[in-house]
Order: C-alpha cells, then structure tokens, then sequence
C-alpha cells in the first residue's frame, strides 16, 4: 500500500516533468532520428501511399523535404495519417512536428489554436463537382440540392456561407472522411461534392464513372494550403519556412535535382549562398551549410515537385495558375538567402 | 470494572491497525486529489504556454456550419452551444428509439429460440450467432451503403400510398398540421388514455376478485384511437396535411427521415436485439421446469403459462444484464459518426472541436454526457429492478 502511494506520486512528478520539456523540436527530432509528419493519406497528388506503402505528393514531398535538410536522408519521415477532425489535436500535442496535409490558413487556426502557419505551397479554392445528367452550368444553380462534405474543414464553413449570400437553400450530408463523403456522393446520396478544387481533380478519379461528373466553373473561396507548426518554437518555425523558401528560389535560380551538382560551380553568388558555397547561412536554422542543396539533390525543387505530384507528370493535370512563380505571373514568391 | 482492566504498555500508533488503516486511507486521497490538481493545472499551463484558447468561452460564439438533421431551430448562424443541443437531441432520439425497437426484437428472438418449432429456433439461433459476432461498424457499414445502393434514386422515387416518397435521400411523410379547433380532439385523446388505465385497472381488480376477464385491448383501442378520431371527424377535420413534393433537386416539405438515421437506428437494434435475445433466454431457462409444470397442470395454455408465470419470473435475472444492453446501445450510437448521422459526437467532439481546436473542454463535456446519459438509464432501470425483485416474506 505504502509503495503503491509512493510510487503514483513518482508517476504523477514524472508526467509532470516529461511533459514540461517540449520546446526544442529540431533537437527533439534529431534525438529521436526521425520526423514525424502529419499528412493526408487518402489525396492523390498531397499525400497517399502506394500498394507498395510508398508515400507521394506534393505535402509528402515537402516532408521528405525537410528530412533531406535535416538528417540529409529523405527515409527519415514517418508518415502519420491524420484526418481532417484530428488533426490540429495531433500537432498541438506533439504527436506530430509538422503538418504537411493541405490544411487551409485561416486566422483563427493560426492564433487561437495554437498553431502557425508558415508559406503557402498551394494556392487553391474551393469547387463543386456534380453529375453531367444535372444540366447544371453554374454553382448558383444548385440552390435546394443536397451536397456531400467532410467534416472538420473550412469547406463545409464555406459551403454555408457561400449557399447563406446567394439565399439558395442547402442540405449538408457531412461525413468524418474524405472517402465516405465521396462513396455517398457516388451512390446518389448528394446532388454535388464539394472540396478545394485540387482534391476534386484527384477524387474525381476514383469515382465509378468519371465521365458522368464534371467541375463546375466557380470557385468559391481563397484556400491558401501550407504546412503549419506549433506557437512557441521560432527556430522550428523558420526551418519549416525556409524548406520552402529553398525550394521556391531554386526554381526561380533554374536549380534542378539533375543539375545541383554543376550548380554547386557556379559563379551566381544567389545560387552560392543558396546551395551553400558561399556564407554561413544554414547556421541561423540550427542546420548544415548545405541545406538547400541537400533538399534539392534529393527531392528537386518546388515546380519539380509541382509537376511531379499534381501537375502534367501526374494522373491529376493540374496546370500551374496561381502556383506558378511570381515573375510568371503566379503567386509563388521566396525571400532571398542571405 | 476499571480495576480488572490490565494495565498495557501503550503501543506506538503505527501498530494500531485502525489508525494504520485510516492514515493509509487519508494519504491515498490525498495523492489522488494532488494527481487530479497537478493533471489539470499542468494542461492549463501547457495550453497557455502554447497560446491555445481556453475556458468555454466558444460556447456562444457563432457555428457557422450545417447540420442535416435538427429537431430544434438551428441556422448556420447559430451558437457552437445551440449545435450541442441539436447533437445532443439526435444522440438520444437514436438511443431510444434504438432502445425500444432492440427490446422488442430481442425478446421475440429470445423466446423464438427457446421454442419447440424446430425451423424456428434454429433461425433465432442462426441471428444471434451471426449478428452477435460481426462488428457493429461493418455492420453499420452494410446497412448504409445497402440502404443507399437499394433504394432508387431521386428521380425514380418510389410513391408511397398516402402520399409519401422513398429514395435514396430519405423517407418523406406528410407532416400533419394541427389548424385551431383540432385542440378539442387531443382533448378527446388524454380522456381516452386516462379512461383506458382506469379501466385496466378496474379490469385487473375483477380478475383478482372474480376470475373474470374484460376486453381490456379491445376497450382501449376504442377510447385511445376510435374516439379522437371520432371527435376529430365531428369538429370538421381541420387538420391538414404538408404533403412532400419533388423540387429541383429534393423533395421539399413533409417529414425527412435521413437514410443515415435509419441506417443507424436499424444496425443498432438489430445488432443489440441479439445481445438483448441472449439475455432473454438465459433469463427463460433459469425459471425452473416445475414452475411450467406446475402452471400446465393448472390447466394453463403455453403461451399464458410464458406470459403469467415465466416471463415474471425471469424479468429478475434479465433485468441487469438488460441495463448493461441500453448503455451499450447509447455508446455505440456514438459510430454515427462513420456514416454520417449528426449526433453528438459527429457534430460537438467533431466539427465544434475542429474549429474551436479546444480539445481538452469539448471532450470533457462529451464525457460528462454519456456518463449523465448512462447514470440515468442504470439509475431507472435499477428503480425498475427494485420494484419487481423477488418479495421475501
């Protein structure tokens, strides 16, 4: 009895402590050996693992991303399949270090959850896919029907927002995942599925009969999509930023994953400090010199990614739009390193 | 007496077992309410810490969201407290009506089991066995995308004699509306269940008296359904009726009932209803074969032998493990959440917690009601329990 007493207070201080001590992420990663990732784990093109339990995708990528500049091994990265209900809860309690899983940056996510929200890696908006034999033309058409949506999303906040403006009456059938919401679009349950347009391109797919379904043209909302961190750790949060940053500015510099290596003996003093010839820029984040050039020789940079994951070298075909680079009249936009 | 009284060295307090036991008792509290002190101040460390809202401030603030299914007034722009109650209202209109329906399937297929028909006690066996043993999400699993895939579709909406509509967004009923003048004929109803338990009652006293039986059913129904009816039919009719026509997309007006809610509501009674048959059965089989006997030779036929003397005296063995099936029942309600049927847990512990992001306050409050909701169901049914164990005399 006495040694039980003794030993729940132990337990107790020990909880006490363990917990206490969770500020320091990147030495926490490197401690444990890997990161650990939050990610989609059904979303062709974001995060999904093959028959082989290979995981692709653009958010896939940007974890491999952030392996490759921390540990310079892009296996380093458990993937944590989250969805989208679970998983502010699993980053805020350190069961992840980052979430890489097409999560929309809205502000009350970024102050009174706890959470901040870096760069952007994909622009997108939210749409509307119905079926062909709807002779629908336009989303303002669709007052009354019945739409199928995921819970836990800013989707279904837009979806009553967007139905509440043009006053047409809705019915939301809301499901815990994507796939169930898209199996009961499918059998007929719902009258329109809604998603960011990116996912609609990618679940389209899986439909029984794709040809039945089309996109409608409007796009309803400003989903900015991008990883996010924990408040509180600045270091972590920078190194998440520049992963980015690098990957961005090496496409902008005309950096591949082929030709890093002869990059790496050029006299462009961006592309020296950004690959790490020159100046100590990797210091400030707590990593190696070479950072970015270990990001880019393993995983390439962002429109490499891009095209890879979701764009023409992809089941998904997504053209680049607002993705596209800054100076050819997209959004993607990075800070110099220096 | 105090001078035969021995005169003992007085021990030291650790030897006393009483003052042992106490102290133990004391410093075992202690460590828990220290334990429980330190849990919650150190989550409310580390949630300021990480500059995570806390309190239950959200409570009023604006939903935002839709819900499919509300029983009260709830608009997108609604209170995070208003979606509780919408959830809180569909959890238990599920749980009770799951509650009814899985008692009386369970205790038919319990006493199915026990019968003499062979074809007849092997199905109910062949139920329990199977429906006992597949898990109830697959089973809710089935019972949607077969409720979804066999039902025709929109536009192809099977009419339903009376002026409804079956498809696969629902089941739509025409929604009776009470116009004035109609008051008189749910006057007329609470007289007429007012005069049929006073005349079951009266019925029962003669039984006991004389022997003699009364119409009791047939009484009832005439005063509960003939006679509303009646009176409604004298005062003009003035009800109406909202009849479900097809829209654009859906059907509009009437009653909807959601293919998600039936889908629970049937995949749970029919999963319980074998529990529930179980516990009928052993309940049937712990009444000793005298007392069948003993009603036979009494002249008694089967099934008033069940109903009179067997039944009665099971109830105290089916009665426990019966609690235990409506908590169950209740708690399983919460897999709603994979098919899509707004309860508590889809709608609070789900969206309110996604965009809240206040885990820890949401999940206590969902704790606290499934326990409020089960404390109250054991609490009843042990009020129950009490009154029809066995009397010693």
């Amino acid at each position: 009895m006495k040694s039980f007493v003794v030993r729940a207070v132990l337990a107790g201080a020990l909880a006490i402590a363990a917990s206490a001590a969770s500020a320091q992420t990147l030495n926490t990663i490197k401690q444990r050996g890997v990161l650990n990732c939050g990610s989609n784990g059904t979303l062709a093109g974001f995060g999904l693992p093959d028959s082989q339990g290979r995981w692709t995708g653009l958010d896939v990528d940007f974890c491999k991303a952030l392996a490759a500049a921390i540990f310079n091994d892009v296996t380093k990265v458990k993937f944590v399949p989250l969805n989208t209900k679970d998983r502010f809860t699993a980053l805020q309690s350190g069961e992840v270090d980052v979430l890489a899983r097409n999560t929309t940056w809205t502000s009350s996510r970024d102050t009174s959850l706890g959470l901040n929200f870096s760069v952007v890696n994909y622009f997108d908006g939210q749409g509307f896919m119905v079926r062909k034999s709807l002779k629908l033309n336009s989303a303002l058409e669709l007052g009354d029907a019945a739409v199928c949506v995921q819970q836990g999303t800013t989707t279904e906040l837009n979806l009553a927002d967007y139905f509440r403006a043009n006053k047409m009456k809705l019915k939301t059938v809301t499901f815990a995942t994507a796939t169930e919401a898209l199996k009961a679009y499918d059998a007929g349950r719902c009258d329109a599925y809604t998603t960011d347009a990116s996912g609609l391109a990618g679940e389209r797919l899986r439909l029984a009969q794709i040809d039945d379904h089309i996109i409608l043209p409007e796009i309803i909302s400003k989903e900015p999509l991008g990883p996010a961190v924990r408040h509180g750790d600045d270091q972590w949060f920078d190194i998440v930023k520049w992963t980015h940053y690098a990957m961005v500015n090496a496409e902008e510099l005309g950096i591949t994953q082929a030709n890093v290596d002869d990059q790496k003996k050029s006299d462009n003093p961006d592309i020296k400090r950004l690959l790490g010839t020159e100046g100590k820029h990797g210091e400030g984040l707590g990593l190696s010199d070479d950072w970015a050039y270990r990001i880019i020789k393993q995983v390439g940079n962002y429109g490499e990614a891009f095209e890879r994951n979701v764009g023409q070298g992809s089941t998904l075909k997504i053209a680049r739009g607002l993705n596209a680079l800054w100076n050819k009249g997209g959004l993607q936009f990075a800070p110099s390193v220096r | 007496m105090a001078a035969v009284e021995p005169t003992r060295p007085k021990a030291p307090l650790i030897y006393n077992p009483q003052a042992c036991s106490i102290a133990y008792q004391v410093l075992l509290c202690a460590a828990i309410v220290f334990l429980a002190w330190s849990a919650i101040h150190n989550a409310a460390e580390n949630l300021a810490r990480a500059k995570i809202a806390s309190g239950f401030g959200f409570w009023d603030n604006t939903a935002g969201f839709d819900i499919s299914q509300t029983l009260i007034q709830y608009a997108t722009t609604s209170s995070y407290g208003r979606a509780f109650w919408v959830g809180l209202i569909n959890t238990l209109l599920v749980a009770a009506l799951g509650i009814v329906l899985a008692t009386i399937l369970g205790f038919l297929i319990g006493i199915a089991r026990l019968s003499k028909n062979w074809l007849l006690s092997r199905m109910a066996s062949f139920y329990v066995e199977t429906i006992r043993n597949i898990p109830l999400l697959l089973q809710l699993l089935f019972w949607y995308n077969a409720v979804l895939k066999a039902l025709p579709g929109i536009r192809e909406s099977l009419a339903i004699p009376g002026g409804g509509f079956l498809n696969n967004r629902g089941l739509f009923l025409p929604q009776p509306i009470f116009e004035s003048g109609s008051g008189i004929a749910l006057v007329a109803l609470a007289a007429g269940i007012a005069a049929s338990i006073a005349y079951a009652v009266w019925a029962k006293r003669r039984q006991m008296a004389t022997g003699r039986q009364a119409p009791v059913l047939w009484v009832g129904l005439g005063l509960m359904v003939v006679m509303p009816l009646a009176v409604l039919a004298l005062s003009g009719f003035p009800v109406t009726f909202n009849y479900p026509e097809a829209g654009r997309f859906n059907i509009r007006g009437g009653i909807e009932i959601l293919p998600e809610f039936m889908a629970l509501l049937f995949g749970l009674s029919i999963y319980t209803a074998a529990f529930i048959a179980e516990v009928v059965r052993a309940g049937i089989t712990s009444v000793v074969k005298g007392q069948t006997e003993a009603a036979y030779s009494l002249g008694l036929r089967p099934g008033a032998t069940l109903r009179l003397v067997v039944i009665p005296q099971a109830m105290r063995v089916i009665i426990p493990p019966l609690t235990s099936q409506y908590l169950n029942i209740t708690k399983n309600s919460t897999l709603a959440v994979a098919i899509g049927y707004p309860d508590l847990v889809q709608i609070f512990a789900g969206t309110v917690l996604n965009q809240t992001g206040q885990a820890v306050e949401v999940i206590v409050i969902t704790m606290a009601v499934y326990l409020t909701i089960s404390l109250v169901t054991s609490g009843l049914m042990n009020l129950y329990n009490r009154r029809i164990s066995l009397v010693e005399r």
